[in-house]
């Protein structure tokens, strides 16, 4: 008779040993890595996170406002600012610094909007990452 | 910062080139591992990208 093992729920790193690097991760693609020592990782991260946004503003993509309405329109909008936002000082950087493209039409310009929400997704998972390495689940 | 004109194949090229090397990272725990599962989730792109291409194309008639 098999024995089904169940897995041990670890317990919650404290806050002081994962918040730095996620922070850090969140104002800079790959930060959280080179906090954590993992500046390999980091580098190749910040590299593809900020070459993905950096497209994302040579083809002129949008950025989104957090509008609601209906539940896609609410759903696009405010998960898109979300996205955007998540590129932490890209993000800052270029509306800081005046960036603001109406949404056109256009397969580059539509393009160029999804690199932008895409690179702050990726930022998250890198967030993640830097997480999980802080908390002593991964290397 | 100067414009960038590129074509569907080349901007879907580039995505999933930065996705790939993100979710190799991200995923798994030693770097072969990393560097088997960037590939592999790279060839994936590829493989959709060329397959939903073609069959747009087939369907277009």
């Amino acid at each position: 008779m098999a024995v089904k093992v169940k897995e041990e729920k670890q317990p919650m790193a404290p806050v002081g040993t994962w918040a730095p690097a996620v922070a850090l991760g969140w104002l800079i693609p790959g930060g959280g890595h080179f906090l954590l020592k993992r500046t390999g990782r980091g580098m190749l991260l910040l590299v593809a996170i900020t070459s993905m946004f950096v497209c994302g503003l040579m083809m002129r993509g949008a950025m989104f406002q957090p509008q609601t309405g209906d539940l896609l329109t609410t759903l696009i909008n405010v998960g898109g600012f979300v996205g955007d936002v998540a590129a932490g000082i890209l993000y800052l950087l270029s509306v800081w610094l005046g960036y603001n493209q109406p949404d056109t039409a256009g397969h580059v310009h539509d393009y160029g909007t999804k690199f932008l929400v895409v690179a702050g997704l990726l930022n998250i998972l890198a967030m993640v990452d830097a997480f999980e390495i802080a908390a002593g689940r991964k290397e | 910062m100067p414009k960038m004109n590129l074509s569907h194949f080349e901007a879907a090229f580039l995505f999933s080139v930065f996705t790939s090397v993100v979710m190799g990272i991200v995923t798994k725990n030693n770097d072969r591992d990393r560097v088997q599962y960037g590939a592999y989730t790279f060839i994936c792109f590829m493989v959709a990208l060329f397959g939903l291409g073609w069959l747009m194309y087939l369907g277009h008639g």
